[in-house]
């Protein structure tokens, strides 16, 4: 599904050069739900970034189902099945829920479509649908219409940047379901979440972990979660590796 | 009533409308009436002394709507229209004007509406006025409406002015005077683009013991085209009054707010606001993510945003 080779992105700080990807290698195969974790500043969202188009790698290919993707914009990744949940969702002045979700799908959705999807992410539809997407929403509400945003566009792969910060934990349960849910139904696509939440690297398939913008370790969570409590490679995380399941 | 196709697509634009519209109506095109009926509780008399109608709204009319749309297709008409509308007491009514002019010519069109608004007590009123252009031809398509307000005690008006599209030059300039416990609420929507102007201008005076004004302004200036938003909000009497003027601007559009308050009475409050700034880049970016082009988001941006 995505093949990332040799990839670096690097900026220029006060007249130096500073990486923050380093020369990376990944693949995420059809119908898998991979986790990336890693502490603050490892370069995570920055890979989001870079394979979503929002930034441009210095070096480096990106290989998405089989077509070279590293020159291509937002817009064509978009179309060709990338689909991207921002960590700090985006707020509009009057464009309105339903607005996003039409616009996600790219169809003429009725009232009980729009319905649908924003009773994936515990939304009670009639009370948002004509909502503007803005500064009156709490911070939990416009991470749950941006999940639900994203999810209706059932692209080939997702990337969730930290889906769980900025949300309440009712809003988390609700996320770790329907993250659960979207697991047994991806077959053909792939979910790629960038997380520090034990709950959510739980339902990986594969968990990476990213340091300094490098793989420092990739695998089941059978193979990782004991690395994770045992080194310091989560120095820096939001405390979340306490007293869960490390079967 | 024979409109051509042209006039009826102008119609649709300022009134949604494409034929007779339900309750009185008067259609002016190229500065005659080409269609007009009075209603039940509301009669509309043609001024004699100038161009322009008397429109009579009976005290404690309900449900009932006006449609004073005009059209212009002839180029180089030049034209002053005064309409006054005496809303009678306890009234609950919907007022629709509006003006499309299509110009193909090279003379300059121009359509200034004077419009009165006498708003009883306990009045509530509804007024939505549109304005666009339209055509190829090098004249241009004027308009500068100018809307007095006079409201009763406790009455309610609702004022929606839109200009979207094709107006190179206009002047709007609002009055009101409210007395005690009158409420005015205003949402003006202007796009600009190309070398046009516009220049809007309110002065809201709050004479009355809890009277209250909210005047918002969303502006779009987009290539070379120019607006100028000048809002005043004078507080002389305990009052509240608000004013906020948010514009996003592009390519090499520019936008002069002057919002300014006065207060004469120490119970009045009064607060303005103005923002200014292109569209924030992570808002194209977000579209973008959902497969929309560049262009195509700033387009959903901004209709959202004048909506």
């Amino acid at each position: 599904m995505l093949k990332i080779n040799n990839l670096s992105f690097s900026v220029d700080s006060e007249g130096q050069k500073k990486e923050i990807i380093k020369n990376i290698n990944l693949e995420i195969p059809k119908g898998k739900l991979f986790v990336i974790t890693g502490p603050n500043g490892g370069g995570k969202s920055t890979l989001a970034k870079l394979i979503t188009g929002i930034e441009n790698p210095t070096g480096g290919q990106i290989i998405f189902n089989g077509t070279d993707i590293t020159e291509k914009s937002i817009t064509e990744r978009a179309r060709l099945g990338i689909g991207f949940a921002f960590q700090q969702p985006v707020r509009f002045k009057g464009i309105q829920v339903a607005d996003l979700i039409r616009l996600a799908t790219g169809k003429k959705l009725s009232f009980s479509d729009i319905c649908d999807y924003l009773s994936l992410v515990g939304l009670c539809a009639k009370e948002y649908v004509n909502r503007e997407v803005n500064a009156n929403l709490s911070g939990g509400e416009l991470k749950r219409i941006e999940i639900a945003t994203v999810l209706a566009r059932k692209s080939l792969l997702t990337v969730f940047d930290e889906p769980e910060a900025g949300i309440d934990l009712w809003s988390f349960n609700n996320l770790i379901d329907v993250f659960q849910r979207q697991r047994e139904e991806i077959k053909d696509r792939s979910i790629l979440i960038i997380s520090h939440q034990e709950r959510i690297l739980n339902i990986a398939d594969e968990i990476i972990i990213l340091k300094n913008g490098v793989v420092e370790n990739q695998g089941t969570k059978a193979f990782i979660f004991p690395k994770l409590a045992d080194t310091s490679s989560l120095k820096g995380c939001r405390g979340v590796l306490k007293g869960a399941d490390r079967k | 009533m024979n409109l051509n196709e042209t006039e009826k697509s102008l119609l649709k634009e300022i009134a949604d409308i494409s034929d007779i519209p339900e309750g009185a109506f008067n259609i002016r095109s190229n500065g005659k009436s080409v269609g007009r009926r009075s209603g039940k509780n509301i009669d509309i008399v043609p001024k004699e002394d100038v161009s322009g109608l008397d429109i009579f709204i009976k005290p404690n009319t309900k449900g009932e709507s006006v449609h004073i749309p005009v059209v212009m297709t002839q180029s180089g008409l030049k034209e002053e229209v005064y309409n006054d509308f005496h809303i009678g007491d306890n009234s609950q009514v919907e007022i629709v004007a509006g003006c499309g002019i299509d110009n193909c010519g090279c003379d300059d069109s121009q359509h200034d509406g004077i419009h009165r608004f006498f708003v009883g007590r306990n009045a509530s009123v509804k007024y939505v006025e549109k304005h666009y252009g339209s055509g190829t031809g090098a004249g241009k398509r004027i308009l500068n409406p100018v809307t007095q307000v006079y409201m009763e005690e406790n009455s309610y008006a609702e004022m929606e002015m839109v200009q979207i599209k094709g107006v190179d030059d206009t002047t709007r300039t609002t009055e009101a005077e409210l007395k005690a416990g009158a409420k005015l609420v205003v949402r003006e929507r202007l796009m600009t683009h190309n070398d046009q102007t516009a220049v809007s201008i309110y002065t809201v005076e709050l004479n009355g013991k809890d009277s209250s004004a909210d005047v918002v302004s969303r502006a779009v200036a987009a290539d070379n085209s120019y607006q100028k938003f000048d809002a005043k909000i004078v507080g002389n009497a305990p009052c509240k009054g608000h004013t906020e003027c948010d514009s996003i601007i592009m390519d090499n559009g520019k936008i002069l707010a002057v919002p300014s308050l006065e207060a004469n009475d120490v119970d009045a409050s009064l607060v303005h606001e103005a923002a200014i700034g292109k569209i924030a880049g992570e808002q194209i970016i977000k579209l973008m993510t959902l497969g929309l082009t560049e262009s195509e988001a700033e387009e959903q941006i901004i209709n959202g945003f004048l909506r």
